[in-house]
């Protein structure tokens, strides 16, 4: 079967690439164009280690179609910061030590940036909910969360230090 | 060199982590995140059927399909002997894992290997296999540990005789083993107890459910080299295990540790190196594997599941006078429970005159357990710790007074033969005591339970490089697989050592070929025992510089001192010299003896042992059975916590999978034996909004046998969650849960019972 062309935007760059029509953007994003930030942990949907946005939206990477990238917009984990610059969300994850493994934390990360553009002052219960598709097995998620929410005081400007 | 109590600048602090940005970032390199030219994709095809005679199989078609290079089975590795293999954690045998990498005459478990194939892409693979012929005798299953312990259960193994029973059995059996530790005589002992309580429990196998589901690339080249990048909580142990399933020398395999992305014990054996390196053998050409989240479910070790009996005996006042243990642990389709440690931990935390423990190794038709975080312990512990809680509820005792009446303090001599030394468990009670979480009133509705934990911990063989660059600037290598956070603990003792701040000093895991032998990533052992070799390499490194700048100075080395990272003549007598620093007396190293570096294989013992106590506060929806945890306190004694803020990441997330293991986490299987919740919908690990906040307290007593005074601390925090929950169950809605999961569904089950 001929391969699908596919044009969209990843990380600000206009990119191009060829699929099959049954490969996942997942597939794409790691085996076509080598972006392997994104991680397969279940390829189901339910683990959330895949996180990209897509169009403004957080999804599994892994339940979108290649195809389905088509004139989309696409943030991965290697677009998050800028340049050397770090996303606050990034940063935060390292002071407080919110990774252990460091597996989920690609799909942590881009999960709490969607939070947080969505919703710059979430509660800690919100938080726990938005990242409720993100599983992480090592932390138990109280350094996660207490990162999140610094990241979202910072990005506020007020300073909790 | 012993830095207990000394003044300390590094360690202790909480510095950024060494591999963090690249964490962050997405760059880190996980092991399915490499790729090669020419690259092939392996993939294996799994029995459907939980016990089966393999009568044949004809890879003809398969192997005919374009695009296909390789198909191996059983037939492309030598059969091995029975012998005892002492690579991983936990016992294995060689030729067992030979056959759980690939069937040879029967399948022992639904998911159990046949045969892989290496094809040009994933879905050729998948069509390979589709199109390998497999003809089976389907043979009655059975999977339940007590089921598979019956006169007439079906015999997995026709070779497999009960170890440990006198006299020898002549018939086979499900049970590989029976263990018995015994100490005074425990039914003298029960006919003293004013009170005895007893119960049966039960728990399911849970699976360490790492996120990075097992992923390897290899390479077999025409010279028999052969190379593999793979995700491992030890590339050692990747070396020697695919060494001997395979029949090639250690020298001709080199492995490299890929990133890991978690691993709990789950990742101290091997599944797919073996089935790469045949494949690439047999094609020359790289080969690359990753199993799909359902494959590592129905093909990876969880942990037993175990039915047990337990009776304690106790005065009055609450000392215990007699105990008393059965256990029945799965072994999964081969013998390797980790019945020792289920028969040592659940009562090694008291000070017991009279005890009987009985453990059996059983083999059932499921997949072969694997380590996973305190082998054996949170079992064994679930029932030990809610018994004292029906205990202290019979005496009417406070659950924390029952536990200080008993605890083990140095000098207790253990049940199992060890006397306890430097041990903390009686600072842990006392910090459970003040604290505010244990001093605060049970609010309305809830209830609190108290759990204890413990963990020998392990030492070991580590090696350790400590290089100072030309420039002044350090690398420190070493042979553990990083897997929470050591690296940034082990460049800190290096720092510490050597004066420097921790960000001049990298840290890295190199790879086989590079360092010097190191056991692998698993019993608490790597802060401790590499934190030794390193901590050592690091103080060999400081002598060779103070000999450097003696030789510069041309004075005594005994009077050249090394403080905050430089040398300083001791004292007036040796002379008015200007201090050299680490970057300077590396540019002068040409000429002073060559490159400074230093390495450093120990074989570490003396862990010092772990304790800790978990406070947990639920409430019930007696609608739903839904348990909600309030709060949750985790005390332990750490000995020393290098890098705090990575100690308490342990102990939260032990705490976590012990709340998983408690409310949620089973495997579900139908009546042909086959799993089915092979997936994170229906295998329901804790997410985000399933927990509160965790606190973790760190208590510190430091162990004398490490320079820095630390001990292991990632196994203990996943023993105490089940009983501290069940207890707080019991004391929330007056019902005892006896079989985990406590789920919905079985508390309201037990609520209804109770309310008639």
């Amino acid at each position: 079967m001929a391969k699908n062309y596919v044009t969209t935007t990843i990380n600000g760059e206009q990119t191009e690439f060829l699929c099959e029509t049954q490969q996942t953007l997942l597939d794409v994003l790691r085996d076509v164009i080598g972006l392997t930030g994104s991680k397969e942990g279940c390829a189901s949907g339910d683990c959330g280690a895949c996180s990209v946005i897509m169009n403004g939206r957080l999804v599994c990477s892994c339940l979108v179609l290649g195809v389905e990238a088509e004139g989309a917009t696409i943030t991965t984990i290697e677009g998050i910061a800028q340049g050397d610059k770090l996303h606050p969300v990034q940063q935060k994850f390292l002071e407080h030590a919110a990774l252990q493994c460091g597996f989920c934390t690609p799909g942590l990360i881009v999960a709490s940036k969607a939070l947080l553009d969505e919703n710059p002052n979430p509660t800690e219960t919100e938080a726990r909910y938005w990242l409720a598709g993100n599983l992480c097995r090592c932390t138990g998620y109280d350094k996660i969360i207490r990162a999140v929410m610094d990241a979202a005081a910072e990005l506020r400007g007020e300073s909790v230090g | 060199m012993n830095y207990i109590d000394t003044s300390l600048k590094v360690v202790g602090t909480r510095p950024i982590r060494p591999d963090g940005v690249d964490k962050v970032t997405g760059r880190a390199v996980f092991a399915a995140d490499t790729r090669a030219a020419g690259m092939l994709w392996g993939k294996v095809l799994r029995s459907p059927h939980a016990h089966a005679r393999i009568v044949s199989i004809d890879t003809s078609k398969a192997e005919a399909l374009a695009g296909v290079h390789a198909v191996v089975t059983a037939a492309d590795f030598p059969e091995i002997v029975s012998e005892e293999a002492f690579v991983g954690e936990g016992p294995m045998n060689f030729r067992d894992l030979s056959m759980n990498c690939m069937a040879r005459g029967k399948a022992l478990y639904e998911g159990h290997a046949l045969a892989a194939v290496a094809a040009t892409t994933q879905e050729i693979a998948d069509r390979a296999l589709a199109l390998i012929d497999v003809q089976y005798d389907v043979l009655p299953h059975v999977i339940d540990v007590e089921a598979a312990m019956a006169d007439d259960a079906p015999v997995l193994h026709d070779d497999l005789f009960t170890a440990g029973v006198d006299p020898a059995p002549t018939k086979p059996s499900n049970v590989a083993k029976v263990v018995t530790f015994r100490k005074g005589d425990a039914e003298a002992g029960f006919a003293e107890a004013d009170v005895i309580v007893e119960g049966r429990y039960t728990t399911q196998p849970v699976h360490q459910a790492y996120i990075e589901p097992h992923a390897c690339m290899a390479t077999y080249a025409p010279d028999g080299q052969v190379s593999i990048h793979s995700s491992s909580q030890g590339h050692f142990m990747v070396r020697a295990y695919t060494a001997k399933l395979l029949g090639l020398n250690l020298s001709n395999i080199r492995v490299n540790p890929a990133e890991i992305g978690g691993g709990f014990g789950g990742k101290t054996l091997v599944y797919l190196e073996p089935v790469a390196v045949a494949l690439s053998r047999k094609c020359g050409r790289t080969v690359k594997m990753q199993m799909t989240r359902e494959e590592v479910f129905r093909a990876s070790g969880p942990t037993s599941g175990a039915a047990m009996e337990i009776k304690i005996g106790a005065k009055k006042d609450g000392t215990i006078v007699a105990a008393k243990q059965i256990l029945k642990y799965q072994a999964g389709a081969f013998p390797g429970s980790p019945i020792g440690p289920g028969c040592m931990c659940g009562f090694a935390m008291y000070d017991l005159p009279n005890v009987d423990v009985v453990g059996y190794d059983v083999v059932s038709n499921r997949p072969k357990v694997a380590a996973y975080r305190a082998p054996g312990a949170p079992i064994t512990s679930f029932a030990v710790e809610c018994a004292l809680d029906d205990l202290a509820l019979k005496l009417d005792l406070d659950p924390l007074t029952l536990r200080e009446k008993n605890a083990a303090k140095n000098g207790t001599k253990t049940h199992y033969g060890p006397t306890h030394h430097n041990i903390g468990f009686t600072a842990v009670l006392d910090a459970v005591k003040a604290h505010p979480h244990w001093k605060s009133p049970v609010k309305e509705g809830q209830g609190r339970g108290l759990a204890c934990g413990f963990w020998f911990n392990i030492g070991g063989e580590s090696s350790a490089q400590v290089h100072v660059n030309e420039d002044g600037t350090v690398t420190a290598a070493t042979g553990s697989p990083d897997i929470g956070g050591s690296r940034a603990s082990i460049g800190m003792m290096v720092a510490e050592v050597l004066g420097v701040p921790p960000t001049t000093v990298r840290t890295i895991v190199a790879d086989t070929a590079s360092i010097g032998f190191t056991f692998l990533t698993g019993g608490s052992r790597v802060t401790f025992a590499t934190g030794m070799a390193a901590t050592q390499a690091a103080e060999k490194v400081v002598e060779d510089l103070k000999r450097r700048a003696a030789q510069t100075w041309e004075i005594p080395v005994e009077a050249v001192e090394w403080k905050d990272g430089k040398a300083y003549p001791a004292g007036s007598n040796a002379g008015a010299f200007e201090p050299l620093d680490l970057a300077t007396l590396a540019l002068k190293s040409p000429r002073t003896g060559g490159p400074i570096i230093a390495e450093v294989s120990v074989n570490a013992q003396g862990a010092g042992p772990g304790f800790g106590a978990h406070i947990c506060d639920v409430s019930v929806d007696r609608e739903t059975g839904q348990v909600t945890i309030e709060r949750y306190t985790a005390v332990q004694d750490v000995g020393k916590a290098i890098h705090p803020s990575y100690v308490e990441g342990q102990i939260q997330g032990g705490a976590a999978q012990g709340i998983g293991w408690a409310l949620n986490e089973e495997y579900i299987y139908n009546d042909k034996g086959q799993m089915e919740n092979p997936g994170f919908l229906d295998y329901r690990v804790p997410v985000a909004s399933d927990v509160p906040m965790i606190e973790a307290v760190l208590v510190e007593v430091p162990n004398p046998r490490h320079p820095f005074g630390a001990r292991g601390v990632g196994e203990v925090p996943i023993i105490p969650p089940m009983a501290a929950i069940g207890n707080a169950i019991r004391r929330a809605a007056g019902v005892r849960m006896h079989d985990l999961p406590m789920s919905p569904p079985k508390l309201r089950a037990a609520l209804d019972a109770a309310s008639g």
